[in-house]
């Protein structure tokens, strides 16, 4: 079980990464990036629509006609993202205020309905939720290390505003330089930081590939 | 064969309809719950973001009602900077007036209108002045805002007899005030807007105190 979770985050987070390999959910990516804290108020808030739109379609799949599931979807998501930026307006305020509309636009984040069709409406809730876990986990963590990466180049600054989420009184993070490289704030930023991701990502897959090659052929047949 | 066929679907869209609905209800029951459960905070959590955005343009005054508690609306088009409505409150302390506070919107900004915060008091004088909204370019126009540069504050205490209104502009045009580094259009934007709401201050300040408050929610 424990080793079967360990393959699943992996998956979640690096092989099936909604927005690095799926590249789902672009919009909020890469509009809402441009700080750390920006980037973890999204993502956790993602991460809590796609799990519990993960238990309640995975808990209501024996009664829907698949005539009907999409707009069911739609229904449920809707419904969950209202929730929590009704939750995000009562105890985040500031951060609210932040994202602006990229909180209610969760509900456009195809990840959250992929996921939904893909996995929950053919799995148990027990593993509906962990799935919405980890693919929300995978998504969050793309936009936490954007979100950093775009601050630290653009702004010299790392973690400024953590307030919004943690309360007390504005802070200014850790201020390395007093500018940065503007460019990466502004919106073709967000574009090149994600190209980086990714491509950082597709060296690193064969890197590996690349090491695992002097095995014997056969031993890699018998290993399939 | 065909009435058979009919009957079936007719019997399947009665059943996806009523899961349609079944669902449907259920899911406005969450939402309306969390309403319910968040709606005071939120409401709470407005009044006190309203009032902690205002206060800083009141710096240096005394005053013992609450800021939001007076308002008055001045509806476009009027001589104010901006084409909206502007909103103004005014403070007092006990029955005399201290002060008004401006809410209004500079047109031309770099990148759409700047909302921000006048306050003046009632010898003329600007005692704060504080963005609310706008879209300058991060690193440049964005010094507008408090926690980056204080750029603003230097309005503090100034009115149009200090300097002279033709000293209302930018170093570059022949004013006495810094402009951001790499950006002047935002602070000849914020300047204009700043000197023209002094001036309407000080042409319509009995109009202002002795319009009957609206009353709010």
């Amino acid at each position: 079980m424990a080793a079967g979770l360990i393959d699943r985050f992996k998956t979640g987070l690096w092989r099936e990464n909604p927005g690095l390999v799926q590249l789902l959910g672009l919009c909020p990516l890469l509009a809402v990036t441009g700080s750390f804290v920006n980037g973890l108020g999204l993502g956790l808030a993602t991460l809590a629509v796609m799990m519990a739109s993960n238990a309640l379609v995975s808990a209501t799949r024996r009664w829907i006609q698949p005539e009907i599931r999409v707009p069911i979807y739609v229904l449920i998501i809707a419904s969950l993202v209202t929730c929590i930026e009704l939750i995000f307006k009562a105890f985040f305020p500031d951060l609210d205020r932040a994202l602006g509309i990229f909180i209610p636009l969760i509900v456009t984040n195809c990840a959250i309905v992929a996921r939904a069709e893909v996995f929950a409406s053919r799995n148990s809730v027990v593993t509906s939720i962990i799935d919405g876990l980890v693919m929300g986990s995978g998504f969050a963590l793309l936009l936490m290390v954007i979100g950093a990466f775009r601050e630290l180049i653009g702004q010299g600054s790392l973690f400024a505003r953590m307030d919004m989420l943690f309360g007390g009184e504005p802070v200014r993070g850790l201020v390395l330089v007093e500018n940065g490289w503007l460019l990466l704030v502004l919106p073709p930023g967000a574009f090149f930081s994600l190209a980086l991701a990714i491509a950082a990502k597709n060296a690193i897959d064969r890197r590996r590939k690349d090491a695992r090659r002097p095995l014997p052929r056969r031993a890699r047949s018998l290993n399939r | 064969m065909t009435t058979a066929v009919s009957a079936m679907a007719e019997r399947s869209i009665w059943s996806s309809g009523v899961t349609l609905a079944v669902i449907a209800a259920i899911c406005a029951s969450l939402v309306a719950l969390t309403w319910q459960l968040t709606a005071e905070r939120i409401e709470a959590n407005e009044k006190e973001w309203l009032a902690r955005s205002l206060q800083p343009a009141l710096a240096g005054l005394f005053f013992d009602s609450p800021v939001t508690e007076s308002m008055i609306t001045i509806t476009a088009p009027h001589d104010l900077p901006g084409t909206e409505d502007a909103i103004i409150y005014r403070v007092y302390s006990g029955e005399d007036p201290v002060a008004a506070l401006f809410i209004v919107s500079a047109r031309d900004g770099y990148a759409g209108p700047i909302r921000f915060l006048v306050g003046i008091a009632m010898d003329g004088t600007v005692t704060g002045v504080r963005v609310l909204q706008h879209r300058e370019t991060p690193g440049m126009g964005d010094r507008i805002e408090t926690h980056k540069s204080d750029w603003v504050l230097q309005f503090d205490g100034l009115s149009l007899r200090d300097p002279e209104p033709r000293y209302w502009a930018i170093k570059g045009d022949g004013g006495q005030f810094d402009q951001l580094t790499g950006a002047s259009v935002t602070p000849r934007a914020i300047i204009k807007a700043i000197r023209v709401t002094l001036a309407y201050f000080e042409v319509n300040r009995d109009a202002i105190f002795a319009a009957p408050a609206e009353v709010q929610e």
